[in-house]
């Protein structure tokens, strides 16, 4: 399998130009967030009438594509806006990246670390993206967008693989399926960690958050997006036994990354209980989904960096 | 009043349960952590020991604590029986209300709807009889009840989502079913390893023996394990340029049930990823190595062959060590031949590369095979009683005198070389051997249905809500007729406003019908 060396370079190139944009991007955010008078209490209203649907949308300050802009936009909500218009070009550019290195290599582009983070992080950002259209969180993007930005850059530097195919133990369709799964699964977690994590400076009642949004919202955004990424995050799990019964000989033999996500896994699934459980609810509940975040990152590049297991591809010996 | 102590009581139960579950998951979450940063006796037992004898008394101290044995040890397993004793605990009473609430009629049009938290409200002319059966048909799906109140206003209270009751039940049994039948596989299945030669090289799996390294559930005692044989025709690999492997294959024959009797062998082609699965086991592809040949020419004309694999040591350019060993021909007496046994040790290389007189190797590949040897005559130690290592000579023997070295050269394909007593020992080139693994898990079919469950249990429990919404008509004296709808939902109320909303519009769309 040669491997196209002309779209490799593309791939390179639109990795690092992705980077660079969201950078930009995130620093719009951080200006608007900077700029943006605290919360209007109309906005509060919305949010304690527990429906979206009769929130304005605009006025909570939501993006929405087509939307009128008015006159009078406060310089803030006009930074939001071009924040966003780059994060959706930044999108564009990092879904970009990652054809052109699956046309480069003629296989699904998730079979090294590299490539494993930028699906990761692209999935993150789309969630993002997502749910800041109908939660009033936007002015939030950088401290999304920050992490994202860090974990490219790692990704696109001490990560960095070069365009290539993968060992014999990953030429698998479940490379396509577990893998995919696994990140983008990952990726949506990101969202309901940094969101559990604000929810903690929030209701620490802390002067200094006083701009975040209502708590209420960003619990809602974190308990939403883990319950939709944790089914997911499930499937991939069992993908992955289902995938090592055929190349590892066993369907679970606590190898490091496996322990690891079984230790996420068990940590989100007491997250969705203590969410149900009066008492648990709320600042408990947000430690716990911050513990799973951490676990997720820890696994991402300790268990992957440090520890050797068979996740490291040792070829087969 | 008892009914208010039944209710304290019900929610104190369901709070410790609750409480004590999530405790427990967090215990074993914790403690499944230590198996994942220190090193694990099932994963790699050199490692521990390594570990242990780098770490002192902390290492033995987490020894003693079973840190290296984490999956098996106690309270690893007090946790997860203590989890499982919890889930049943908490799933009993639950199967028990839900069967319960399966005929149970949704509750009564609360007074005060406007409480609620999703409200609308809307006068018509239509009469109440009128409203309620649009609500009735519009609310098709819904479990429902309809009454009448003594103002002669006429409701509806309806419900729905009891299938997400049913989906976690699903799930949770599904997690213990997949519990039992992981604990079961542990018990009644078996794991083996085994390097065979590729060149024909069998073989069978009748007996515990013929592995070099068996793992047995703790229900098996190694005597009736499936039968079935396999030979070793050939073995490939192919690399990239940077020494990258891109493909292993080995092709395989196999004969099992029927064949043993009659000796038929059925061709397979064995590869990483695509184990072969006979007679209720599954045989996997799981390394390769090389065999060094070397021919030995003893003094008195004898010839014998050495063809022991050696192992490797750099898994990307397979550079590998070994000990190929020889006894002596024609020595009955065995004092006298423990002082002549020759031992080949030293370094494999596929593809050498000298570095001075210093070999290494380039490529994983046999491209240009060569080895730098050392030579050793004495007494192997193999009646020693102590266990010997095929990949290394015993170093207690070179240490008490009684092997010596007696010479050291690098030698490349067809290269010999000749001892002092006049021995020949020729390098002959490399022949592939393959590592295989033979595992039997009786229960893992049950492990994958029960996990398939697990996933559709729960994605029906998270994303079907269990909700209400309840309709009241109140006829006025003005002959109209107020409606209002109210709306909860029991689970986590976001997601169900977009639901209300339109539920309402259609419950409340009398005015331009009538
Ligand atoms: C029970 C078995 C398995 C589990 C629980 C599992 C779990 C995971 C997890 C949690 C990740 C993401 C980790 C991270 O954040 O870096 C991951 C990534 C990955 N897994 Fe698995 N996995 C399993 C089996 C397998 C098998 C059998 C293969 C291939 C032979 C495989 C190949 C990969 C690859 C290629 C990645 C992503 C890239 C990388 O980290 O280098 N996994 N797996």
């Amino acid at each position: 399998m040669p491997v196209n060396a002309t779209l490799a370079t593309y791939s390179d190139w639109t990795y690092g130009a992705a980077v660079a944009i969201y950078f930009f991007a995130a620093v719009l955010y951080l200006c608007e967030a900077a700029f943006a008078r605290p919360e209007k209490a109309k906005e509060r209203e919305l949010v304690a009438a527990g429906g979206i649907q009769l929130g304005g949308t605009d006025a909570a300050g939501t993006w929405t594509p087509g939307l009128v802009v008015k006159p009078e936009l406060s310089r803030a909500e006009r930074l939001g806006r071009m924040g966003v218009a780059l994060t959706v070009l930044g999108v564009v550019v990092q879904v970009a990246s990652l054809v052109l290195r699956g046309l480069a290599t003629e296989r699904a582009p998730w079979g090294n670390m590299y490539e494993y983070g930028s699906l990761l992080t692209l999935a993150g950002v789309v969630t993002w993206l997502v749910l800041s259209r109908t939660f009033p969180v936007r002015r939030l993007g950088g401290f999304v967008l920050v992490p994202v930005v860090i974990l490219m850059f790692l990704g696109g530097t001490v990560l960095y693989a070069d365009a290539a195919p993968v060992q014999p133990a990953l030429q698998s369709y479940w490379l396509v399926v577990h893998v995919s799964v696994i990140s983008v699964s990952t990726g949506i977690l990101l969202v309901p960690g940094v969101a559990s994590v604000l929810y903690l400076l929030k209701s620490s009642g802390h002067a200094r958050f006083r701009k975040f949004p209502d708590a209420e919202v960003l619990d809602r955004l974190a308990y939403r997006s883990t319950v939709f990424a944790f089914p997911l995050f499930t499937i991939g799990i069992i993908c992955g036994a289902i995938w090592a019964e055929a190349a590892w000989g066993r369907f679970w033999g606590w190898d490091p990354k496996e322990t690891v996500a079984f230790v996420s896994w068990v940590v989100y699934a007491a997250y969705l209980h203590a969410r149900a459980t009066a008492g648990w609810r709320g600042r408990p509940a947000a430690w716990i989904n911050s513990l799973g975040f951490a676990l997720t990152v820890f696994n991402l590049f300790f268990i992957n960096l440090v520890t050797t297991g068979l996740h490291s591809y040792a070829g087969v010996g | 009043m008892s009914v208010l102590l039944a209710f304290l009581r019900n929610t104190w139960r369901g709070l410790t349960a609750m409480r004590t579950a999530l405790t427990l998951l967090f215990l074993l979450a914790l403690g499944a952590m230590p198996g994942a940063l220190l090193p694990q006796r099932s994963l790699n037992a050199l490692k521990v020991d390594e570990y242990i004898a780098n770490n002192g008394w902390w290492g033995r101290f987490l020894d003693d604590l079973q840190f290296f044995d984490v999956y098996a040890s106690v309270w690893f397993s007090a946790v997860y029986v203590l989890l499982f004793v919890s889930l049943v605990g908490c799933l009993l009473p639950r199967t028990w209300d839900y069967f319960k609430q399966m005929r149970a009629k949704p509750v009564l049009t609360p007074r005060n709807l406007a409480r609620m938290p999703h409200h609308a409200t809307a006068d018509t002319t239509a009469g109440p009889q009128a409203v309620i059966e649009h609500a009735e048909r519009r609310l098709k799906g819904w479990r429902l009840v309809t009454g009448e109140e003594r103002n002669g206003a006429r409701t509806v209270s309806a419900e729905r989502g009891f299938l997400r009751e049913t989906g976690n039940l699903v799930f949770h049994f599904s997690l213990l079913g997949l519990l039992i039948a992981f604990a079961l596989g542990k018990m009644f299945g078996y794991e083996g390893q085994v390097i065979v030669q590729a060149n024909g090289g069998q073989f069978c799996n009748s007996g515990v023996y013929n592995y070099d390294t068996f793992r047995p559930g703790l229900r098996v005692d190694g005597t009736r394990l499936n039968q079935f044989c396999v030979k070793i025709d050939d073995f490939n690999a192919t690399f990239l340029h940077n020494g990258q492997a891109e493909s292993f294959r080995a092709d395989i024959q196999y004969q099992s049930g029927a064949d043993l009797e009659t000796g038929s062998w059925r061709p397979y082609p064995l590869e990483v990823n695509s184990p072969l699965r006979t007679a209720g086991d599954r045989l996997y592809l799981l390394g390769h190595g090389y065999t060094p040949l070397f021919t030995v020419t003893f003094p008195n004309g004898e010839i014998r062959t050495g063809t022991t694999q050696w192992r490797p040591v750099n898994q990307v350019t397979l550079a590998s060590e070994g000990a190929t060993k020889f006894d002596p021909p024609d020595v009955p007496d065995a004092e006298q031949r423990r002082k002549s046994q020759l031992a080949i040790t030293g370094l494999l290389a596929p593809t050498a590369v000298f570095r001075g007189e210093l070999l290494d190797s380039a490529f994983p590949a046999a491209n240009d095979p060569a080895v730098a040897i050392d030579v050793y005559r004495g007494d192997l130690g193999t009646d020693s009683g102590r266990g010997q290592s095929i990949f290394s000579i015993d170093q207690k023997m070179v240490q008490d005198g009684k092997l010596a070295k007696v010479a050291r050269q690098n030698l490349k394909q067809g290269e010999q070389l000749t001892l002092d007593d006049g021995t020949v020992i020729r390098f002959d080139g490399v022949r592939d051997w393959v590592s295989l693994q033979v595992s039997h898990d009786p229960t893992q079919m049950w492990v994958l249905v029960f996990s398939v469950l697990v996933i559709l249990g729960l994605g029906v429990s998270l994303s079907i809500k269990r909700r209400r919404v309840w309709v009241r008509a109140t006829p006025q004296e003005d002959g109209r007729t107020v409606v209002e709808v109210g709306g909860l939902a029991r689970t986590d109320q976001a997601g169900y406003g977009e639901e209300f909303t339109a539920l309402s519009r259609d419950l409340l769309a009398h005015k331009e019908e009538s």
